[in-house]
């Protein structure tokens, strides 16, 4: 299914993959958590939004999904068929800013979800979990359940869970904010290769700029009350190997240019 | 449980051993415990000569268990049918209600006052009533207790069923899980920790409604339970029997609760908080 999808991005190297227009989001509370927001995705890209707490990172996120609504505007796959609920006939993974893992099934388990609400038997599904299990480096962990994983183990698990599906939409929600820095780090240089090896196209939300800038080719910086995209800063990431990149100069005017964004989206919401 | 750490130097003994012996220490300190007890009881009585009729010694309360088996037995039986058929009930009953209940929110409003009317009013008060409508007394003792057992399952079921994590729901939803999907691998799994709580205590309050019940209805004959065998021996002033009764009582009350808490330590040790052994 990915490969149709992606051959059809390249016959069509214009059209976005998915293209917000004037979204804007007001919940029952009355928190207006989004104002116009503008994006277009294109397929196969590394797009990161950045912003401080509350800014609507989140929601955009899960609109993306189909998991919420618009009040206003639009969200278009023009190259997808979209159900009633909003949502594409794409494979689609969402990793969550917590591990969300199901106490009761062991790693094997709860890897194997997305599969078996598809209809797949374990046994079918089997070589698929280990490979995914294999690619977060959990190869030993099959059968070992939730609790007996620390915190970074268990968010891998959750990334073998949405990386089982050969997904063609990676929606990602601050998925390292809880890790130490070397493994964030090692995790980041993983995602990078699985993001090449499978032309995922990876919506990333996160806090860091650092994280931002290293690994996305695109980096929106969102402002708060209300949610809005204040900047996108283009990364231009040329044939760097991870070491030379992050000591490189681009790399460090990137994320001067996009902490200067940050500063300036926080300060004006500070008086309020 | 993996960790396996060799004895120290200084001659403590390894946590396999340890684990052991705090293994043993729970089964025999409660035996020796209650040998004390019953000690103690016996030396009183035959200290200070109480009479029998007053206070029976131990070995005669076990005496009457044993003579009087003919009558006790029977009775025990019944009762203990009585609870298990309510338990039973109460927990497809809870289970089954808990499940529509979730379905929708204006279910739950519409039926949720009249679940706290029939939990809020005392059994006793509602037993003579229920004992006019029913067709036989067993039936109406049955009522009663599965009335009582029902709430705890139900509340609890439905506390669980709305506690699944948000996030998981999302996720379920994303991969375009059907509803019977979402409900049998995800909330009914989530929920299984309160609905086993509320088995305990549903357990626990089907015999003690069974009891109550009988002592309302006052029934009498060949087909009555421990209640009114007690409440007989309290008129014939045999009062061996009557704590031979309520020994079996308690006895059944103990075998209930160590039952429902095998089952939920079974189900749950493998994943959940309650039942997991911290290591240090
Ligand atoms: N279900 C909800 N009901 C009401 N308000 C909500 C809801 N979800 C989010 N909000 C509000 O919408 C705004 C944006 O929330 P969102 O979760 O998208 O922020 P975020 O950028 O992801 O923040 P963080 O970085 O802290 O996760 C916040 O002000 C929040 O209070
Ligand atoms: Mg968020």
């Amino acid at each position: 299914m990915n490969a149709t999808a992606i051959s059809a991005a390249h016959e069509a190297p214009g059209r976005p993959l998915v293209s917000l227009r004037g979204v804007t989001k007001t919940f029952s509370t009355g928190t207006t958590a989004l104002a116009g927001v503008d994006l277009d995705i294109a397929p196969g890209e590394f797009i990161s939004l950045l912003g401080p707490s509350g800014c609507g990172k989140s929601t955009v996120l899960r609109m993306l999904a189909g998991l919420a609504d618009p009040s206003t505007g639009t969200i278009d796959w023009p190259q997808a068929r979209v159900d009633g609920a909003g949502r594409p006939d794409l494979d689609m993974s969402f990793v969550f800013q917590e591990a969300t893992l199901m106490p009761w099934g062991t790693v094997a388990r709860n890897v194997w979800l997305p599969l078996r609400l598809k209809g797949l038997s374990m046994k079918a599904a089997r070589p698929r979990i280990d490979e995914a299990l294999e690619m977060v480096g959990l190869g030993g962990f099959a059968d070992a359940y939730p609790r007996e994983l620390s915190g970074g183990m268990k968010m891998r698990v959750s990334i073998a869970r949405a990386l089982v599906t050969r997904p063609v939409v990676m929606l990602m929600d601050e998925p390292f904010a809880a890790l130490d820095e070397i493994t964030r780090q090692k995790l980041n240089d993983d995602l990078l290769r699985l993001w090449e090896t499978f032309g995922w196209t990876v919506v990333f939300v996160t806090h860091s700029v650092f994280e931002a800038v290293y690994l996305s080719q695109r980096v929106m910086v969102m402002a708060a009350r209300p949610g809005r995209i204040i900047d996108g800063i283009d990364v231009d990431r040329a044939e760097e190997t991870p070491e030379s990149w992050r000591t490189s100069e681009t790399y460090v005017r990137l994320c001067q240019r996009a902490s200067a964004s940050l500063v300036s989206a926080i300060a004006g919401t500070d008086h309020l | 449980m993996s960790g396996v750490r060799s004895p120290s130097a200084d001659g403590k003994a390894s946590p396999a051993e340890a684990r052991g012996m705090e293994r043993l220490l729970r089964v025999v300190v409660p035996v020796l415990m209650l040998a004390g007890l019953v000690g103690l009881w016996q030396w009183y009585v035959t200290a200070f000569a109480v009479p029998h009729y007053i206070l029976p010694s131990p070995v005669r309360v076990a005496g009457a268990l044993v003579t009087d088996w003919q009558v006790l037995g029977p009775a025990l039986l019944v009762t203990l049918k009585i609870t298990f058929s309510a338990l039973f009930l109460a927990l497809v009953g809870g289970l089954a209600l808990a499940i529509l209940l979730v379905q929708s929110r204006w279910i739950e409003i519409a039926l949720g006052p009249y679940l706290v009317i029939l939990q809020v009013t005392p059994i006793v008060a509602i037993a003579p009533l229920i004992l006019i409508y029913a067709p036989t007394t067993q039936t109406a003792l049955l009522i009663c207790a599965f009335i009582v057992a029902f709430f705890p399952v139900l509340s609890n079921t439905v506390q669980g069923l709305k506690s699944t994590d948000h996030n998981l729901i999302d996720l379920y939803r994303l991969y375009g899980a059907s509803r019977m999907q979402t409900l049998w691998l995800l909330r009914l799994p989530a929920a299984l920790p309160y609905f086993l709580a509320g088995l305990k205590i549903a357990g626990g309050l089907s015999l003690i409604a069974a009891v109550v019940a009988e002592f309302a209805a006052g029934s009498a004959g060949a087909g009555s339970g421990l209640a009114f065998r007690i409440l007989e021996s309290q008129f014939r002033l045999n009062i061996p029997r009557l704590f031979a009764a309520l020994l079996l009582l308690s006895a059944a009350g103990v075998a209930i609760y160590a039952a429902t808490s095998l089952l939920a330590h079974l189900l749950l040790h493998k994943w959940h908080e309650s039942a997991i052994r911290r290591e240090k």
